[in-house]
């Protein structure tokens, strides 16, 4: 009866090495395609804390380059942003870096203050897939499911990516274990240009008000931050399309004052900064390519050393020795996209952008 | 909730854990409440009727058990001082008395049946316009208002005794695993092992789980993969005829079988979980070698209740025989005989025809099968014939054409419940022999029916385990088989078949999730 008992324990754990195999080999592995995806999963690589986190959606990721504000400031600061990053999963993506760490400064792009509800499967799957499980995790899932979705898939993610048997690839078999970095801290590199050129007329809305959820939201993110005596800068960050609107910017500068905390709209700086959308954006303005996200940063960090007196570590050993592995990991990829643009005329191995499921 | 959501699985998880936790005489009540749960999940106003059927039962069961106990009292207290006559006078009241429950109780229960299921389709083919009353149709209500009734009229009989426990009753007829598909139980089948005490038993248990697999498999790799390339065929009658419409009978028929068969197996198997033995509603239908033998091994369990409940009872009923008896006199004694068997034939297909579903579609399909039935029988001599003739009866060859010939037939007849009405399906059934499309199916054209190359992979070789299954279950049981082998073996077979389930079952977004296809019923 004993040697049954053990048999049965063997087999049970045996059936739960398999499934996990199984599972990490289904699991997308957004390194070819779809980089976006490997965002939030990054965090938890990281080995040291941070005096600033940047939340927020694409407008972060792909616009605020942490190695220039080390470079430039000393300033050490990771981005929790993922594709289509909505404001619940801002919040519980916080909540989540702050079991880690607790950094100086929270720094929340607003955009995402447009979108009330869920608004695609994939770009919470973006975000969610990511993250590690807890019950933060747990409760971001409930907050951002739509109605279609199920909690037990973002526990069990094979029942949910089960459907890609007939897609998979040699590359999923590669990364089963470990995936190469696709991130620079959270940040997105993209050294191509494609100039704004057209830029669609801003349409007019029927209602312009955010949202109570969003708002509730925001609300948990200013008392998430007091509660653990953070800084909160809201920011929108200087890409031009999504048009932001001025009964928006009015919003958020009300919200912030009663609110006791900084609202700057970067849009407004652009030419201090020196952006310039003909050189500075890869895809028309959407989103910030290296040259202008660099700028960006560089203006970023002034205004976070000056106003808020964030302290340069480059005389940190310690410090010093990480992010030198990482201005090296920096530089390797810029001088890689620069001679793939040279040779092809385009990123080969950025390849599809989360933008595409849109689409 | 649906056999096949996450909800399902963890409802059974939890009530396996409780069943066996909590103390033995609490079983069978703990279930009663689970089925409650589970049917007013799918809908509290369906608790309603369902309940509605209960009462009823219960109240015409316990009257005509005691109508036949005091009869019985009395006869057997004053069985001396009566006369012949006078007993058969006390009989022929007891008998009009129950027989005034009984038909109440029908009455009342295929009222409910009819109203909720029939109402519109009645109506609305008097009156054109005809908008329909609305009223939502509990799920499995044909299910559960034929077990019932069965069981009113085996105590109308005299078979077993009436359950005096209204609340035995109400778990007998509302038992979650059979309501949503069947099978359709006899009370004293079921009861028995329903509402016994029960231990865990290990290998009661493990069988149950491997059936549960082995539904989920085909109902999840196999029905619902093959209903996507079937719904673009028959939702698309204009652009998918000809070869299409044959291609569309063979997924159908897998399908549907794969469908049913595995949500039996899933109901067989949670049965099984608990200690409980249900019916087996199938017998490898498609290895018949004619459409008789085939209705004898598919949906067994509406098939024996047909025969029982209606088909017996009206070949011998009164009318019945004087009727043969009149034509044997006036025509000739072979008509006579075979009269009240052809009408109760019919009569049995028809209602048939209709319990699948209140449409043309499906008495066109009844009574197609019953006509196809009666003609296979008036054919037997010329068949006895040319087996004299002819010794291949026993040839291999010759079963695999019957088995072929069956298998097609019934596809054809089954195509009246495919399409959205029967002039549809007679205009797909000519465009058979018109519409000459082969190349253009081959050149690419099944592959725009929804499936790619790989799924077509992945059916072959799921068809054909299915296929192979069927041919080891003429020896027996396959678990039963396994269980005699080292434990590894079955692990690998029936780990594989967990882990195919997950892989390659059509679930989650992505796939419409299908509900299983008599569940409609």
């Amino acid at each position: 009866m004993r040697r049954n008992k053990t048999v049965y324990i063997i087999l049970a754990l045996l059936s739960l090495g398999i499934l996990y195999l199984v599972q990490q080999l289904f699991m997308p592995k957004y390194i070819s395609t779809i980089q976006e995806g490997s965002l939030v999963e990054e965090y938890y690589l990281e080995d040291s804390n941070h005096d600033v986190l940047f939340i927020g959606d694409c407008e972060v990721f792909s616009n605020v380059s942490p190695i220039t504000l080390w470079e430039r400031y000393g300033i050490s600061s990771y981005i929790r942003g993922s594709a289509q990053q909505l404001i619940w999963h801002s919040y519980y993506l916080l909540e989540d870096a702050l079991r880690y760490e607790k950094p100086q400064i929270v720094v929340y792009n607003v955009l995402a203050m447009k979108y009330n509800e869920p608004q695609k499967e994939a770009y919470n799957r973006l975000t969610l897939d990511g993250m590690r499980l807890s019950l933060t995790k747990l409760r971001a899932i409930e907050a951002s499911k739509m109605e279609e979705e199920g909690t037990l898939s973002y526990l069990l993610p094979i029942l949910r990516y089960h459907s890609r048997w007939n897609e998979l690839s040699l590359e999923d078999l590669k990364y089963i274990f470990k995936k190469d970095k696709v991130s620079h801290n959270g940040y997105l590199m993209r050294v191509d240009t494609k100039p704004v050129g057209y830029l669609p007329r801003e349409r007019r809305l029927a209602d312009y008000q955010f949202g109570d959820r969003s708002y509730d939201y925001l609300d948990r993110i200013t008392k998430l931050c007091k509660e653990n005596d953070i800084e909160l800068i809201l920011i929108k960050s200087p890409s031009v399309y999504p048009h932001w609107y001025d009964q928006w910017d009015e919003q958020m500068v009300d919200y912030a004052e009663k609110n006791d905390i900084e609202y700057i709209n970067f849009l407004d700086y652009v030419d201090v900064m020196g952006i310039d959308y003909e050189n500075d954006t890869y895809d028309g303005g959407l989103h910030l390519n290296l040259k202008g996200a660099e700028k960006f940063t560089n203006y970023l960090g002034s205004i976070l050393r000056d106003s808020y007196g964030l302290p340069d570590h480059r005389e940190d050993v310690e410090l010093r020795a990480i992010w030198d592995k990482k201005i090296d990991f920096y530089y390797d990829m810029k001088a890689k996209q620069e001679e793939e643009l040279r040779m092809y005329g385009y990123l080969k191995s950025v390849g599809e952008a989360a933008q595409k499921i849109d689409e | 909730m649906l056999f096949t959501t996450s909800n399902f699985i963890f409802f059974i998880i939890i009530l396996t854990t409780l069943y066996y936790l909590i103390p033995k005489r609490f079983q069978w009540m703990l279930l009663l409440s689970a089925s409650l749960i589970f049917y007013g999940i799918a809908g509290t106003s369906y608790l309603i009727y369902i309940s509605l059927t209960i009462v009823s039962t219960y109240i015409a069961t316990m009257a005509i058990d005691r109508i036949q106990e005091a009869y019985n009292t009395s006869i057997k207290e004053n069985k001396d001082s009566l006369t012949r006559e006078e007993r058969k006078e006390i009989k022929a009241e007891m008998t009009a008395k129950k027989k005034l429950w009984l038909v109440l109780a029908l009455v009342f229960n295929f009222g409910i049946l009819a109203l909720l299921k029939y109402s519109d389709f009645i109506v609305s083919n008097i009156y054109r316009d005809f908008g329909g009353f609305g009223f939502v149709l509990p799920l499995g209500i044909s299910f559960y208002t034929f077990q019932t009734m069965g069981y009113l009229i085996d105590v109308y009989w005299g078979k077993y005794r009436a359950e005096r426990n209204i609340f035995k009753l109400g778990l007998f007829s509302s038992f979650f695993p059979q309501l949503i598909q069947g099978p359709i139980s006899r009370f004293d089948d079921l009861s028995p092992s329903l509402l016994a005490e029960k231990d865990f038993n290990w290998e009661t248990f493990s069988f149950g789980v491997q059936r549960i697999l082995w539904g989920y498999f085909k109902k999840l790799v196999i029905a619902d993969r093959l209903l996507i390339a079937v719904n673009t065929i028959i939702r698309n009658p204009d652009s998918y005829q000809g070869i299409y419409v044959l291609l569309g009978m063979f997924f159908y028929g897998i399908q549907l079988y794969a469908d049913f068969t595995g949500g039996i197996d899933i109901a067989i198997g949670v049965g099984q979980v608990f200690g409980i033995r249900l019916k087996e509603n199938f017998n490898r239908p498609y290895f018949s070698k004619s459409i008789t033998e085939y209705w004898r091994r598919w949906h067994i369990s509406l098939g024996t209740w047909f025969r029982d409940y209606m088909f017996f009872p009206i070949s011998v009923s009164k009318p019945m025989i004087r009727l043969s008896k009149k034509i044997r006199k006036n025509y000739s004694n072979e008509i006579g005989k075979r009269v009240p068997v052809y009408i109760a034939t019919l009569l049995v297909w028809l209602t048939t025809g209709i319990w699948h579903g209140a449409a043309w579609n499906f008495i066109v399909w009844g009574l197609g099968n019953g006509i196809v039935i009666l003609i296979s029988q008036e054919l037997t001599p010329l068949y006895d014939k040319f087996h004299r003739k002819f010794d291949v009866k026993d040839k291999f060859y010759f079963k695999l054409f019957q088995v072929t010939r069956t298998f097609w037939l019934m596809s054809f007849l089954r195509t009246f419940d495919c399409y959205r009405d029967v002039a549809t399906t007679f205009r797909m059934y000519f465009s058979i022999l018109t519409v000459r499309n082969l190349s253009e199916v081959l050149n690419g054209g099944i592959m725009n029916l929804g499936l790619g190359m790989e799924d077509y992979i992945l059916l072959a070789v799921s068809i054909l385990i299915l296929l192979m299954v069927s041919l080891n279950q003429r020896r027996g049981a396959i678990r039963v088989e396994l269980s005699k082998r080292p434990v590894f073996l079955s692990y690998i077979l029936f780990f594989t078949l967990f882990i195919s389930i997950i892989i390659f079952g059509s679930y989650g977004i992505g796939f419409d999730q299908s509900q299983f296809i008599y569940s409609q019923f």
